[in-house]
């Protein structure tokens, strides 16, 4: 029998217990004696979640392939084994080796979003390390973290002894063979950080100083060491034909939340939409090539057996090659056993043609994200969807027999007044109007379903809005109750459905994404007072959240309500994305004067993203 | 043609439930490239049946799943490509046509072989297998069997089939399948209560050794085994 690291009594007692077992389709096994450097990837939140992320996916595949080193995978265990391990002091252990991840050489923990801070303490918790990297020692392995919220890892820097910030496919091998030659020639893991310090994207936090100013903003952000680089830049992948990207990804048992083949078609995205952090920090906008996709969607379903592919990106409609990696598809695959799952595509007669034949239109919906109630506060956050785009393809859809109608919006944008919240319960009233006025009733096949949600705005770093005021929780609820009894008076009401995320995980997360290395305190407290699993609403205890703020004197209007200036220093200032400070100023600047900007393929607004050297800067 | 595996399901994949490993063949079916049967509709799936679950936590030297296939392939073909796509501790026994009126093997299991023994830590005093078959020779056997919506008694007395001792535990034949079913634990359980102990389901450890189908009649029953009623083949 394989090695297991828990027991058959833990494992007959908790859920899902293929969660912790390993030995998926296509899991890599190598010896564990002859490589020399162990590294556990880890994504903090439960295994079907974590499973479903493909950059793990991408890395995994990578580093397995450099025979030096065996790359291995460790997830948050489930509160009931969570209470197991603590109490009977189980190491936490990755999947194929079921080794304890204390004995690593390295732990690198993706961070896709910010409620899973206390799953990061977690992990570090249950591996028997240190939570501060101050106190970790030669013996523990080298904790990196990586993925979009490190665009600001400030509030988790005390945490960690590095920051990756970038694309995982540039800077590890360097990174790895750095820590080779530093262990071969006896060095300590300071030399190592120092060295690892020089590399592109690597970011040490323990080499750099904050001070602070009277008012509690930022003084100054130092080196605290000769030779320590003051700005950290990005590592952006700039051949995406010619890179990684797995041919034999894992097979999960269970059934993951991604349960299928995924093609990532491009990264980045051209719109420049003013209160998204993925548009900018992924810049400039690169896509990976007809073949490359079709090679890869071939390969990786003859190796998983999936019977289900899907496209992802920012924003597939605007992949140049769309129709051609679709119509391959459909080709090759439909009606054999494979179903093509599209992304949410802009509704034209192309994406309508294609969802009618890989879709039963029956069970369908058509999705559109308007983010916004007013054409006016749609040109503030440059969202370049205007209500004729969005009636044009409802019209379509209609005739073509769709019936469901998902609206997505945002509430809480900068600038925004009574009519912009109530012109969401508009534009949903006049949508079911116009399938009323455009379908004939014997045509009809029942009442028309339109169902909106809003979600709450959060200012986030590398943004043209991360100088903005953030509602307050009362705040967000009053204007969701406004948009709620608006739906109530429209004529439409019975065929209208409004529904609104939670309020106070929302602030937390403002709090989480544009927090300084002060926030670190709190988190350290929420999650000594049993904050974990934080977005999972049915885990998140904002309660205790909100006494951790409290015992580190973290006022939620320092960080949320208040104004930045745009001279401020930002804690992610000295992070270098390519997108430019100035770039940001002069958006903020558009969105107050209602400028809608042209979106990167239309005509370049100088970003500053041009300096990598790739991508759509460089077409045409 | 329909066709019959044999597989076995060892070790750590115990822990994989029975909706999982449906899931997990589903997949191997289609690495293994084998032209497998598609159901009709707008959502066609493969023509593909389990003869009965395992439960979590149990292993097996004898599990079946049928499947219709397309094309023309022999017995060994199909089992070194479904053996290439299977992870360790999967192992494909065997790979059988059948005739083309017969039963899936849901509908025909009516019999299963168990060896049961105690886990570490949970061991009874020397001589349970003993105890065990005294307690199989009683007359009858009730025990409370509890659905969702009614508690009754029976007696799984005429389910038991045979029972015997191996050198670690005990090995059982019971009913098993739609009309008669009975499970090892329920027997474990009550020879527990025989004992006069309470019983710990976690003490038991289920190996799953054979599915039988039923030749004989409801009164004398015949059991073979359900790789016998195919046929190994050849191109």
């Amino acid at each position: 029998m394989r090695k297991l690291a828990l027991s058959d009594e833990i494992l007959l007692s908790v859920d899902k217990p293929a969660r912790y077992i390993g030995n998926e389709v296509n899991m890599v096994k190598k010896d564990v004696q002859a490589v020399d450097i162990r590294f556990a990837m880890c994504f903090p939140d439960v295994y079907e979640i974590g499973m479903s992320h493909l950059g793990i996916q991408i890395l995994y595949d990578m580093f397995n392939q450099w025979e030096d080193v065996y790359c291995e995978r460790v997830y948050s265990p489930w509160i009931d084994l969570d209470k197991i391990m603590r109490e009977q002091s189980i190491p936490l252990f990755t999947m194929e080796s079921q080794d304890a991840v204390k004995d690593f050489d390295f732990l690198g923990i993706t961070i896709q979003y910010e409620m899973c801070y206390t799953n990061i303490l977690q992990i570090l918790d249950l591996s028997q390390m240190p939570l501060l990297a101050k106190e970790r020692g030669e013996e523990f392995p080298i904790v990196i973290g990586g993925g979009p919220c490190v665009y600001n890892p400030e509030p988790i820097a005390d945490f960690f002894d590095l920051f990756y910030i970038g694309e995982g496919e540039i800077s590890y091998r360097k990174l790895l063979d750095v820590y080779k030659e530093n262990k071969n020639a006896g060095g300590s893991k300071k030399d190592f950080l120092r060295k690892a310090a020089g590399i592109e994207g690597i970011y040490v936090p323990a080499f750099y100083e904050v001070t602070y100013k009277e008012d509690g903003r930022i003084a100054a952000f130092t080196p605290v060491e000769e030779g320590i680089p003051a700005t950290v830049k990005k590592t952006p992948v700039l051949s995406m034909s010619d890179t990684y990207y797995p041919t034999k990804p894992l097979v999960p048992y269970i059934k993951a939340t991604q349960d299928r083949v995924v093609l990532e078609v491009q990264r980045g995205c051209i719109r420049g939409c003013r209160f998204c952090q993925a548009g900018m920090i992924y810049r400039p906008t690169r896509e990976r090539s007809l073949e490359f996709l079709k090679e890869h969607a071939k390969a990786m379903l003859e190796s998983t057996g999936y019977e289900e592919i899907s496209l992802t990106s920012l924003s597939s409609s605007d992949y140049s090659q769309l129709e051609g990696i679709v119509n391959f598809l459909i080709e090759e695959y439909n009606g054999k056993g494979i179903n093509i799952s599209l992304p949410s595509l802009r509704i034209d007669a192309f994406s309508l043609d294609v969802m009618s034949k890989v879709q039963d239109i029956k069970k369908s919906s058509l999705t559109f994200a308007p983010e916004a109630g007013s054409q006016r506060l749609r040109n503030v956050i440059n969202k370049g969807l205007t209500k004729e785009d969005i009636f044009w393809g409802a019209a379509l859809a209609f005739h073509g027999g769709w019936n469901r109608v998902k609206l997505y919006f945002m509430l809480g944008l900068p600038t925004e007044t009574k009519e912009d919240m109530e012109g969401i319960a508009l534009l949903s009233d006049e949508i079911a109007r116009l399938y009323y006025d455009e379908i004939p009733k014997e045509q009809r096949k029942g009442r028309v379903q339109i169902t909106a949600s809003s979600s709450f705005f959060v200012p986030k770093p590398f943004t043209p809005f991360q100088w903005v005021p953030m509602c307050t929780k009362e705040e967000f609820l009053q204007r969701a109750y406004l948009v709620n009894d608006k739906f109530h008076e429209m004529l439409n009401r019975k065929s209208l459905k409004y529904n609104w995320h939670e309020a106070d995980v929302t602030v937390l997360e403002g709090l989480l994404a544009r927090g300084d290395r002060r926030v670190g305190g709190a988190i350290l407290s929420a999650y000594q007072k049993g904050c974990l699993y934080d977005s999972w609403s049915e885990s998140f205890q904002n309660d205790l959240w909100m006494e951790a703020l409290e015992e580190n004197h973290i006022s939620l209007e320092f960080y949320n309500t208040r104004t930045r200036e745009l001279d401020e220093i930002l804690p992610w200032d000295f992070i270098d994305i390519g997108v430019t400070k100035e770039f940001l100023i002069r958006e903020w600047k558009n969105a107050q004067e209602e400028k809608v900007t042209p979106n990167c393929r239309q005509r370049c607004s100088g970003c500053g993203a041009n300096v990598f050297g790739g991508g759509i800067c460089y077409e045409n | 043609m329909k066709i019959r595996v044999k597989f076995a399901k060892r070790g750590t994949m115990k822990f994989v439930g029975h909706l999982d490993l449906m899931r997990y063949f589903q997949k191997a079916i289609k690495r293994a490239g084998i032209d497998i049967a598609y159901s009709a509709g707008f959502s066609p799936h493969q023509i593909l049946s389990f003869a009965a679950p395992l439960g979590l936590g149990c292993v097996s030297e004898g599990e079946y799943l049928d499947m219709e296939i397309n094309s023309e392939s022999s017995s060994e073909e199909i089992r070194t490509a479904l053996q290439n796509a299977m992870v360790e501790e999967m192992e494909i026994l065997s790979v059988r046509v059948l005739p083309d009126k017969a039963k899936n093997a849901m509908a025909l299991v009516a019999g299963a072989d168990y060896e049961i023994t105690l886990r570490q830590g949970y061991e009874l005093p020397d001589g349970w297998q003993g105890r065990f078959l005294d307690f199989c020779n009683q007359s009858e056997i009730v025990v409370l069997k509890k659905t969702k919506k009614s508690e009754k008694e029976v007696n799984i007395r005429p389910l038991i089939y045979r029972a015997a001792q191996t050198k670690d535990g005990i090995f059982v034949q019971l009913a098993s399948g739609s009309a008669k079913n009975l499970k090892p634990e329920l027997v474990m359980e009550s020879f527990y209560h025989f004992l006069g102990l309470e019983f710990i389901p976690l003490a038991v450890e289920v190996k799953r050794l054979e599915m039988y189908g039923n030749i004989g009649s409801e009164e004398e029953i015949n059991l073979v085994a359900l790789e016998e009623f195919g046929e190994k083949f050849e191109k």
